[in-house]
């Protein structure tokens, strides 16, 4: 099949490459650019651990074609959070026990981080309502949303420190 | 004197220490299934039948082999020349690899075609022609066995019907007789609707063969890498030690990675013909209407009860739907797995069941759904057969539960079906969660509600269940004794090495495991790593399901620790220069007796045992221990959720859940409740959205997650979580399974509570999942609902 050029900055890298029209951005990033953390679950855009940030928007990117990408800033867990740090999201997740089999948490992750940028202080509800479109099988939740709660509480004093 | 060293500090038993795996899975580094690129590697797809039930008249690939980057299509004549089409099944049967001759169900494997990318693969799929003759499908146990079925297995030499097996246990006559003196017998028939455990992360393999030294490497979503080795030898005819199955970082599996499935098979035939790495990822419709259902059957029981409240009796009935090949992973022994512990936490003198499977036309099965082989069908029964009973006796149905439930003098507690309960303390769990809940006040708003149209309800569960197969005299799987072992190695700076044949998918071993050697060597948890899934570098195990990590290879880890510091206890000897006997232990030091400041660390020993050993001492301080249970471990349960019916819509909101749960000894109790959490959201699931149906034709209804409906976090309720410990007296560390008990004990509570809220209209039963339009019709006609899948008529 004719592939076509797309350029694509992807957790702040600019990228430029061939891909065939029919590839799934969530097989792009996996198989091209090796960035496994995204995972890829139902084929129907309902379980989110393909999750990941379109310009900033949580995007379920077995839905999208890498295509669809082109022009756009793509960021994937791994961008979340350096080698050496973690970012607040994942260190909520680990003080809470927010992942269990891990499969679902990168998209899980992606979907907080999106919430937290556009609301710092969300309650319990916002949280359960942002994480709606990702499913869990491991946790029954309750913990994933103490995690955010935990990382949403260090983005704050983190954000306050530095003003 | 030497500071004694802090337990949890160092994370041994009851440190809920962060887990390990936490770190690559956080930074998207974990390395599922899908993840791994092998050079040269090739990529498999599977086409499915479309129909439940058709003669294959014929199937065309040449299309498919003339795509540019197709390398393999595969069908079931060219596997049979491999002597491939057919594979055993964990349950004595056999199941199609790729079908010759018909389909038996929705989805079954039809051929596979290999290619540079799986989408060219898709491509080669939809490229081959079959072509059918459709033949009438089977729904349900009944329509199975009725007059005139057609029989679904003639493959099978001398089957004659559609019955898989028949199975009976327990004393018939003493119960006969116990039915006799009844003062009231309290029936009930129910249906326990089919599920699929459906992890994230669907099935997948990439098999390796490499032609120049003959051995084959399979990567594979398996929660039992050791016995799948021996099931690929036994299947593929390959020699055992030239196979090497490697578990990696699993994405859930819930008991739905336990069995051989035909994509393991092609996988692996694909590259022995190939001579090449061939990848399998199944897609998500391929996972739930493929591989093992569970669930699926049908009750028809009855209790002998005394006017006191007294239960003198039981006996039921399962008829089991066993889809299109018996292929439950269970022990060899139990025909329907380990369902005749219902009952077990009540002191009932007699009891009697029998049951009966049948093939259908719909996906084979079934597995252990987070369960211990079919528990969670035997303990849902139960508590809505109490339930029941409470309600025909007019008893208060937490004092009918206290009346019956055993006791904690009688323990160990010897069940009508045979099983031998270790320990516990039922009624105080019981009372704990009533407490919880405020029981009282709760009936009290109930009654106030209700007179202004408002239908509260309130819903107990309770349940125990074996855990940790098996013991060697009973529990087999393919005649291997159920049995587990742990190799331990210290390395000569007290770091360490542990390597079990169990097999973590999410439950987190590589954390736990570390804090039981912790506890009996005092090596902080950090300084020991854990190993696991890998056939060619763990010992034996017979994998992970059923709640027998702990129980089994926990058990074994604790042993494999007390062999290796009894050899540290003689380098210690040897290091302080006293006899082995003037030697005594604390956490992490062994030092003079009468002289408690003249020790030796651990660590000390350590080194000792590879640059300063006795003479004639063998070098090294490590060991390995195998453990055959001498029982299972019996936890318990007692769960009680409120909820509100909406009259309007029979929508139903839970208001509170609360749990108590007695699993012995904690070993990470952070860990413990994120079981715990998890169970009962799949109790949940299965209470209130989550089931599997087909439809007259045969069609699979829950074919993906737009049908299949799993719940959110937004609809999932808030748990409160409680515990009570009764050590297990006969494992090491007094620890119990623990990972499904929720999911065993929660669906009847939220059952029991929905039925509870409309138990002024004689309603006995309504069939799961509780979906708002049934119980809508059950208030608004007053009958029961079954949810049996239709049988086509023609009409």
């Amino acid at each position: 099949m004719e592939e076509r050029r797309i350029n694509v900055v992807v957790n702040g890298e600019p990228r430029s490459v061939d891909v065939e029209p029919r590839i799934l951005l969530a097989h792009f990033l996996r198989e091209v650019l090796g960035l496994t953390g995204t995972h890829i679950g139902c084929d129907t855009t309902n379980c989110g651990v393909c999750t990941v940030l379109v310009d900033g928007l949580p995007m379920k990117s077995c839905t999208m074609f890498a295509v669809m990408a082109d022009g756009h800033e793509v960021m994937t867990v791994e961008g979340l959070g350096l080698s050496s740090e973690l970012h607040p999201i994942q260190e909520g997740f680990r003080e809470e026990h927010g992942l269990q089999c891990g499969f679902c948490t990168p998209g899980m992750m992606m979907a907080s981080k999106a919430l937290l940028d556009e609301n710092p202080n969300p309650t319990e509800e916002d949280i359960r309502w942002a994480l709606a479109g990702n499913l869990c099988r491991c946790t029954g939740y309750q913990n994933i949303v103490k995690s955010v709660l935990w990382a949403a509480e260090k983005l704050r004093s983190e954000a306050a420190m530095s003003r | 004197m030497a500071q004694a060293l802090d337990e949890i500090k160092i994370g041994g038993l009851g440190s809920s220490r962060k887990r390990v795996e936490d770190d690559r899975f956080l930074r998207g580094k974990g390395n599922y299934i899908d993840d791994f690129k092998l050079p040269g590697m090739v990529h498999m797809e599977i086409l499915r039948s479309p129909l439940a039930h058709a003669r294959i008249k014929s199937i065309d690939t040449s299309k498919a082999w003339q795509i540019p980057g197709v390398h393999m299509v595969l069908t079931g004549d060219m596997a049979a020349q491999h002597n491939l089409a057919w594979m055993p099944t964990l349950s004595y049967d056999t199941q199609a690899v790729l079908a010759t001759d018909k389909v038996r169900f929705q989805g079954q494997e039809i051929a596979c075609v290999v290619a540079d990318d799986p989408y060219i693969a898709k491509d080669g799929c939809q490229a081959i022609v079959v072509e059918y003759e459709p033949l009438p499908p089977i729904v349900n146990p009944f329509q199975a066995t009725a007059e005139g079925a057609p029989i679904i297995r003639d493959d099978k030499e001398g089957q004659t019907d559609n019955i898989c097996y028949r199975w009976e246990v327990g004393d018939r006559e003493g119960t006969e007789r116990a039915f006799a003196q009844a003062d009231l017998v309290s029936k009930l028939e129910l249906h326990y609707p089919r599920s699929h455990p459906s992890p994230i992360e669907c099935c997948g393999s990439i098999a390796d063969y490499n032609s120049a030294t003959t051995k084959l490497t399979v990567y594979m979503t398996t929660q039992a890498p050791h016995i799948i080795r021996a099931a690929v030898a036994i299947v593929a005819e390959l020699p055992e030690h030239m196979i090497r199955v490697i578990s990696p970082d699993i994405g859930g599996g819930f008991g739905n990675k336990v069995p051989v499935y035909p994509g393991y098979v092609c996988s692996i035939l694909c590259s022995i013909l190939l001579t090449r790495p061939v990848k399998w990822i199944e897609d998500k419709t391929g996972n739930l209407i493929s591989t093992h259902y569970a669930r699926d059957i049908y009750y028809k029981g009855e209790l002998a009860l005394r006017k006191d409240g007294r239960i003198l009796a039981v006996r039921f009935h399962c008829d089991s739907d066993n889809g299109a090949f018996f292929s439950d992973a269970q022990p060899t022994k139990f025909k329907l797995g380990l369902i005749h512990s219902a009952f077990a936490a009540y002191n009932i003198p007699f009891g009697y069941m029998t049951a009966q499977g049948a093939y259908t036309n719909k996906a084979p099965g079934g597995v252990a759904y987070r369960c211990s082989f079919r528990v969670t069908e035997a303990m849902f029964f139960q508590e809505r057969a109490i339930q029941a009973a409470a309600d025909d006796l007019g008893m208060d149905q937490a004092a009918f539960r206290r009346l019956n439930l055993v006791k904690d003098h009688q323990f160990p507690f010897r069940t009508p079906y045979g099983f031998l309960l270790d320990s516990g303390q039922y009624e105080k769990c019981l009372d704990v969660a009533l407490n919880a809940i405020g029981y009282d006040d709760f009936l009290r708003e109930k009654e106030e509600a209700r007179a202004q149209g408002r239908r509260l309800g309130i819903g107990i569960s309770t349940m125990t269940e074996p855990l940790g197969a098996g013991n060697s005299r009973e529990y087999d799987i393919l005649g291997i004794k159920m049995f587990d072992a742990a190799e331990l190695r210290v390395h000569p700076s007290g770091k360490a090495i542990l390597k079990i044949g169990s097999k973590t998918q999410g439950q987190g071993h590589e954390t736990t495991f570390a804090q039981i050697v912790t506890h009996e060597l005092g090596i902080p948890a950090a300084d020991i790593l854990v190993q696991h899934g890998d056939t060619d570098n763990t010992p034996f195990g017979m994998g992970t399901y059923a709640s027998r990590s702990t129980p089994v290879a926990g058990a074994a880890t604790a042993m494999v620790a007390r062999k290796v510091r009894a050899k540290a206890r003689k380098l210690a000897a040897h290091l302080l220069e006293v006899s082995e006997e003037d030697v005594e232990w604390e956490l992490g030091r062994f030092y003079v007796r009468g002289a408690p400041n003249n020790g030796v660390s651990i660590q000390e020993c350590a080194m000792a045992a590879y640059g300063n050993m006795p003479d004639g001492m063998e070098p090294g301080l490590e060991n390995n221990a195998y453990y055959d249970p001498p029982n299972m471990t019996w936890p318990f349960a007692a769960y009680i959720v409120t909820v509100e019916v909406d009259p309007e819509t029979g929508v139903w909101d839970v208001l509170r859940m609360v749990a108590v749960d007695d699993c012995g000894v904690r070993i990470n109790p952070m860990i413990v409740e994120g079981q715990i959490m998890g169970g009962m959201t799949e109790a949940y699931a299965m209470a209130n959205m989550q089931f599997i149906t087909y439809d007259a034709e045969g069609n699979c209804v829950g074919s993906n997650y737009m049908d299949y409906l799993l719940p959110t976090a937004w609809e999932t309720p808030g748990f409160e979580l409680h515990e009570v410990v009764t050590p297990s007296p006969h494992h090491p560390i007094g620890a119990k399974g623990i990972g499904e008990c929720a999911a065993v004990g929660g669906p009847a509570a939220f059952v029991n509570a929905v039925m509870n809220a409309i138990d002024d209209t004689g309603v006995r039963n309504i069939d799961m999942p509780l979906l708002p339009d049934r119980v809508w019709e059950a208030l608004k006609y007053r009958h029961d609902i079954s949810g049996a899948p239709p049988v086509k008529t023609d009409a």
